[in-house]
């Protein structure tokens, strides 16, 4: 049953949108048919399509119903891009949910709620209604789900409309997957709403469990994960529900045996009668092993959950553990989960065998697996006091190998065992002793250093041992000086002989003066308090008797226990974390908001200003039309139909002259051109820091002279002397050829300060799908920063100025400035925030106070000397940070100049 | 606890976006590609990994099919194992439309892709996975009709798998018993895991809407019919069936009823973990000489009953990886090294019961091997074979018993075989 549709992907490379254009406007069925899979096929492999959206929609009524799923695709890709236009669909869609077929009855309610159009969202409520009530199960399965969809779209419209209610009606629903899809859709709702909705009475419980029986697989899981959240009354009540579930635990899907483990897990916890546990118990272990015979995938995840239920209930698996024996083709992640079992389930009955196991896993190539082994062993020996000597004996036979890392790994663990074990083992020090040379990881160096220690009096050369470390003392590991310094202090305490004195001398020098670590500085310091105070109290501190370990590295603390069990076969059980850690369930519409440019960012975000105008960055240059429509009414108000007279709209031929295409950007004040097109391959961008209504922006200009559509515009600023950086993403549509956008990119301060002196430098990198990434450099000037509360009073103008010091105060001469017109000119510092204080005259010349701020609440206190019409201005200034002169300077030259 | 899908990924061996569905807009396509294909490239082989993994906030969940990930993005706590289980299901689904997936059989039937998608899943949530069914309705261009489809009563009823008005001249069932043993054998030679794997494999050409009733020398249900079972009765350890057994009706008293989907399909898999008598045991000795030369002997040894036979036999022996210059002899079969897995293959096409044969193998060794200590791969002894006419279980079919209201008579024939399924014996 292969396909040829691969020819779909190859294309003329020139002209593709208009080519396609034309062919979806096609007289020929075949042809539309053709050219609607191209431009599929177009976007599946990532080229923007968006700008034949009416073309598209034009294809939509259609007999044919492939064709018609095709077009309801590309609604579902490109609707939310072009939300005004995706209105002209809502006609054809409202009619195909009422289709004599059921088929394209639930395309149709299925589709719309895919769209998070809040326009489309409108008409899908009446179409819903009828579907919800459907003759066909297909539809309303279809339904139930789609108010699911709305909720998360628009919760309280779901709720003024009733769907919750309808939605409840579908449990009783005499269709099985009717009434686990209308399940599916009420837990959702429930997680995401404080109110109580969803609420497992005892009846719908009998009705779910009788519908468990009939619905499909996936069905099921649905049910019984729904189901798991209900508390039984009491034991017997518990006791019907298990009864009635347990035959799940023979179904194929593991999915299916996985949930029904979790409800009967759940519903033990009331069950009183020992009796009935241990059956259950007894009932579970052979659908859990099974487990193991699927997809390495699902093992793991069966593997992870087997973890947490052996920890609840040891019994259940306590005479199978040999099914987790590793198989030499499995995967290392099963491999490593079987181990962690193997540990949990190793008794007094079955060490030995494990223990051969380990034996055999820690010979292996896989080095975590090998370390992982290794450790098993030693976490055997802590658990089971009977076998320790067993398990230390297998360490020792490990370590005669002489593979690096298992000697390491084994040192690490027989550590744990002599701190369990005190005065058992200590015979086995020798063999360790021989492979000291060859330790080199951190861990393993400070565990075989801290067995020195602990038993310097029996090791005879002991000093000699330590000593060999200290040489390389400081360019230890902080792990590895702890443990040496410690060692060392215990040594001189058993022997205070005169080695060990220079030893320690020689260290808590080390440790104290020469380090940086403050860790490895306090305790030395404390170790040398008590030696030169009271010896006797530095026994009892240092070599007191310390507390027996358990191995209790894995164990999950018993209430987070509970609640992961609560989650068996969910993501929380496979990570073994509650869910709210690791859930981000985004408020998907307010994202959707802030990605898409919706008419309410613009409002807020964009505030209009007579010099940049908002249209600017709305300019259609691509037929992706009104993105403001709020601000640009025009626009949006042409193709808004509204329902009744829809009607032909979608037949329109001239549809497309109701989008102003390729309307050229209206005029901005000209911007420095940055980029130019000769070096960004035919993108040319043009962009200025501006300033208005208290809030920098970046404003700029992208001209696309290439011959191809560019889009998936992005933009980086490296760190800066302001921290000057974008407050969100860069709003540009896609640029077609020959067309050009404007935008205005607010930013914020301080967000990547770079340090070192103050420079004017910006540099900019830029980025779209189609092209390198281009990296170009401006100017920030001064000016653009200057706030707008930077004017001050006389009185304050004058105490700032006496009360800074001289050596604040930075004077500049401008020979070439000429200032025509006191007025104009302080007309242009005023708008630029530079605020006029004082004036007075000194000869032929004036002399202007002002006054400016940039944030932070840094001031500028300004004294400009100047003729009029008389070349030559003089400037000084004074300000807390002198260091921002030589930037007010260059602002303020440039500010006169133009 | 609820959680669904956010999207469906299906990428290729580069883990770059081929053909996505969105389902809920919170997971990007653009973040899913540059996760994955970063994930694959630092950690190599896919093999060493979690299949469940997280990343800001999205988890990913994939398997992997030929050249092709598939790959399913959440936000939410959803359900782990169905959301992977309905990964492989949708493997099967696209090899049921398009005979293999692969990248290739993706791109060529795209559109049907795109239809398959949107009907599977919504909103995130599994729907329907019948290939079959799905078939019915969704057509590749070959098989594709102008009329207008509706959706087959299959996908809702309560028999979703299969659907009404299948006719058939001759109404047959094929059924295959077939075991597969798995055993583990370390190297002191203990047998430390054995159990096998049963399947009914069934292939109906039924007409109408059949329903069958199975029998099994079940030794809860023939004594719960109060009928003797000397000796010939099993038990089951754990029994799993399809989707069109009644299960509760199972667990009532046993029973195996069921509608059964038209074609092939799994009737039930039951596993016994009882400790099973290797039915081929290998014995290898390995001689080490002076570095530069290794000498083999195997020993194999069929121990079941001389009127089996065991066909297509075939012993994998783990050979160092820098052996050269083979030079091999047996006493039956075939047996040639295969570099390519560090390993010598014998092959015996027909080994009777009670039988013994031998193997001679030499190889040459280089003379010069790192001072490291470095742990070689220890690859175990292999073994596959198949006893046709033979079950380890001792399962029977006592009766398969079918009733359509047509009152036709059905033909079922049944046949058994064992195999050998992971069947390792760890060298001495």
């Amino acid at each position: 049953m292969s396909g040829h549709d691969s020819k779909y992907f190859s294309t003329t490379k020139k002209g593709e949108i208009p080519e396609l254009k034309e062919e979806l406007n096609s007289q020929y069925k075949d042809k539309r048919k053709d050219a609607v899979k191209k431009v599929i096929a177009a976007m599946t492999v990532g080229k923007d399509v968006s700008s034949l959206f009416t073309d598209v929609v034009n294809c939509m009524q259609t007999e044919n119903l492939e064709l018609k799923k095709l077009v309801y695709l590309y609604l579902i890709n490109y609707a939310k891009s072009q939300p005004d236009l995706a209105i002209l669909a809502v006609n054809t869609f409202v009619k195909d949910s009422q289709d004599p077929n059921p088929l394209i009855r639930a395309l149709a309610v299925r589709t719309m709620g895919c769209i998070r159009v809040d326009k489309i969202t409108e008409y899908l409520c009446d179409p819903l209604q009828r579907c919800l009530k459907d003759d066909d199960p297909y539809v309303r399965k279809t339904a139930a789900i789609c108010v699911a969809k709305l909720y998360d779209i628009n919760a309280e419209l779901v709720e003024d409309r009733g769907f919750l209610d309808s939605l409840k009606d579908l449990i009783s629903d005499n269709n099985p997957m009717v009434v686990a899809n209308a399940v599916a859709a009420l837990a959702e709702i429930q997680e995401n709403s404080a109110r109580p909705i969803f609420e497992i009475t005892s009846a719908t419980l009998q009705k779910l469990l009788t519908a468990l029986n009939e619905c499909t697989e996936w069905g099921q899981v649905f049910i019984l994960d729904a189901l798991s959240r209900y508390k039984a009354a009491d034991a017997r009540e518990a006791e019907n529900i298990v009864e009635r579930v347990t035959p799940r635990l023979q179904h194929a899907n593991c999915a299916v045996v996985l949930s029904a483990v979790k409800m009967i897990l759940q519903q033990m916890e009331l069950i009183t009668s020992t009796d009935i546990v241990r059956n259950l118990c007894k009932k579970m272990a052979p659908p859990l092993v099974t487990l193991l015979s699927a997809e390495p995938e699902i093992q793991y995840v069966a593997l992870r959950n087997i973890n947490l239920i052996v920890q609840k209930r040891p019994t259940i698996l306590a005479h199978e553990i040999k099914v987790f024996f590793c198989k030499y083709n499995d995967p290392i992640y099963v491999k490593m989960e079987k181990l962690e079992i193997m540990i949990k389930l190793a008794s007094d009955r079955n060490i030995d065998q494990v223990l051969l196991e380990f034996k055999e896993y820690a010979t292996e190539v896989d080095v975590d697996f090998v370390r992982k082994a290794v450790r098993a062993i030693g976490r055997c020996a802590i658990k089971l006091e009977r076998a320790a000597e067993r398990c230390i004996s297998v360490l020792l036979e490990l370590i005669k190998i002489k593979v690096n890392y298992v000697v390491q790994e084994a040192i690490i663990v027989i550590k744990d065992i002599f701190r369990r074990y005190p005065n058992t083992y200590e015979s086995i020090i020798a063999t360790l002793c021989e492979s000291l040379d060859t330790l080199d990881e951190p861990e393993a160096k400070a565990s075989m250093i801290w067995i020195i220690g602990e038993y310097a009096e029996r090791i005879d050369n002991a000093d000699e041992l330590l000593e060999s470390f200290l040489e390389s003392f400081p360019e230890e590991p902080p792990q590895v000086q702890l443990q040496l310094l410690t060692a060392t202090v215990k040594l001189f305490l058993k022997k205070p002989t005169e080695g060990p004195q220079q030893m320690i001398q020689a260290v808590l020098n080390n440790a104290t003066v020469e380090t940086d670590n403050p860790d490895l500085r306090d305790r030395a310091y404390i170790y040398w308090r008590l030696l030169s105070t009271d010896p006797e109290a530095a026994k009892d501190v240092v070599l007191a008797e310390k507390p027996v370990i358990t191995d209790d590295s894995n164990q999950l603390d018993s209430s987070l226990l509970d609640e992961l069990l609560a989650n068996i076969a969910t993501l929380s059980s496979v990570y073994h974390k509650p869910p709210e850690s690791f859930v981000t369930r985004l408020k998907t519409v307010s994202q959707r908001a802030e990605e898409d440019d919706y008419p309410e960012g613009s409002e807020s975000g964009y505030p209009e200003s007579p010099a940049h105008p908002v249209d600017g960055a709305a300019s259609p240059s691509s037929s992706s039309g009104s993105r403001h429509p709020a601000t640009s009414p025009p626009v949006a108000a042409a193709p808004a139909p509204v329902p009744d007279l829809l009607g032909d709209l979608i037949g329109l031929d001239n549809s497309n002259s109701l989008v102003p295409v390729d309307q050229p950007a209206p005029a901005g004040p000209p911007l420095p051109v940055l980029l130019p097109a000769a070096k960004g391959q035919g993108l040319q961008i043009s962009a200025e820091l501006t300033r208005s209504d208290g809030q920098v922006f970046y404003s700029m200009l992208f001209e696309n002279n290439t011959q191809s559509v560019l889009d998936g515009f992005m933009i980086q600023f490296n760190k800066n002397t302001f921290g000057l950086a974008a407050t969100g993403p860069l709003q540009v549509p896609p640029l077609h050829p020959g067309t050009s956008a404007r935008t205005l990119l607010p930013m914020v301060l301080f967000q990547n300060v770079a340090p070192g002196a103050p420079n004017t430098l910006l540099q900019v990198a830029v980025k779209n799908n189609q092209q390198p990434v281009w990296y170009f450099s401006d100017k920030i000037s001064l000016h653009v920063l200057f706030t707008e509360d930077g004017r001050m009073e006389r009185a304050t103008f004058l105490e700032t100025w006496k009360s800074l010091p001289d050596s604040n105060e930075v004077l500049r001469e401008f020979p070439g400035l000429v200032i025509k017109s006191m007025e104009s000119t302080l007309d242009k510092l005023a708008a630029s925030n530079m605020f006029f204080i004082a004036k007075r005259k000194n000869a032929n010349q004036e002399v202007l106070y002002l006054s400016a701020k940039i944030p932070r609440g840094i001031p500028f206190l300004i004294e400009l000397t100047a003729a009029v019409g008389v070349p030559g201005v003089k400037c000084a200034i004074k300000t807390p940070s002198p260091e921002m002169a030589p930037l007010f300077f260059e602002a303020l030259e440039h500010f006169l100049q133009s | 606890m609820s959680g669904a899908a956010s999207a469906l990924f299906l990428l290729d061996i580069k883990g770059r976006v081929l053909i996505w569905r969105d389902y809920r807009g919170d997971v990007s396509a653009v973040q899913a590609e540059k996760f994955f294909t970063k994930f694959i490239e630092k950690e190599g082989d896919p093999q060493s990994q979690d299949p469940v993994v997280h990343d800001n906030g999205v988890t990913y969940m994939f398997i992997q099919h030929n050249n092709v990930y598939l790959l399913i993005a959440t936000r939410q706590n959803c359900n782990a194992a169905s959301l992977i289980l309905f990964l492989h299901r949708v493997v099967d689904v696209f090899k049921h439309y398009f005979e293999e997936l692969e990248e290739e059989s993706l791109r060529d039937n795209f559109v049907v892709v795109y239809e398959l998608l949107d009907e599977i899943m919504d909103f995130g949530y599994p729907q329907f996975t019948e290939a079959k069914i799905l078939s019915e309705f969704i057509k590749t261009d070959a098989y594709r009709m102008e009329v207008t489809q509706r959706p087959p009563m299959a996908v809702t009823n309560a028999v979703s798998w299969r659907s009404e008005g299948i006719s058939y001249k001759k109404n047959e069932v094929f059924l295959d018993v077939v075991e597969s043993v798995n055993i583990l054998v370390n190297s002191n030679g203990q047998i430390i895991r054995s159990d096998v794997v049963g399947a009914l494999k069934m292939r109906t050409y039924l007409s109408g809407m059949p329903e069958c009733k199975l029998g099994l020398n079940d030794r809860v249900l023939l004594e719960a019919q109060g009928r003797t079972t000397k000796g010939k009765a099993i038990d089951l350890d754990d029994i799993k069936f399809h989707q069109c057994v009644r299960l509760a009706r199972f667990e009532n008293d046993r029973t195996i009823s069921f509608v059964p989907p038209d074609g092939s399909f799994d009737l039930m898999t039951y596993r016994l973990s009882t400790q099973v008598k290797p039915l081929i045991w290998v014995e290898a000795q390995i001689e080490r000489h002076s570095r530069s030369r290794i000498e083999i002997t195997v020993k194999s040894r069929s121990q079941f009953k001389e009127r089996s036979t065991a066909t297509n036999v075939e012993i994998e022996l783990p050979v160092p990886a820098d052996a050269t210059n083979p030079n091999i002899r047996t006493s039956m079969g075939s047996a040639a090294y295969a570099p390519e897995k560090d390993a010598l293959v014998w092959k015996i096409k027909s080994f009777p019961g009670g039988k013994e044969y031998m193997l001679r193998a030499e190889f040459s060794l280089p003379s010069i091997t790192s001072e490291e200590a470095t742990p070689e791969r220890k690859a175990p002894i292999r073994v596959k074979f198949e006893i046709p006419y033979f079950t380890v279980s001792g399962i029977q079919v006592r009766y398969l018993k079918i009733i359509e209201k047509s009152g036709y008579q059905a033909l079922p024939w049944v046949r058994y075989i064992t195999m050998a399924g992971e069947y390792e014996l760890r060298l001495m």
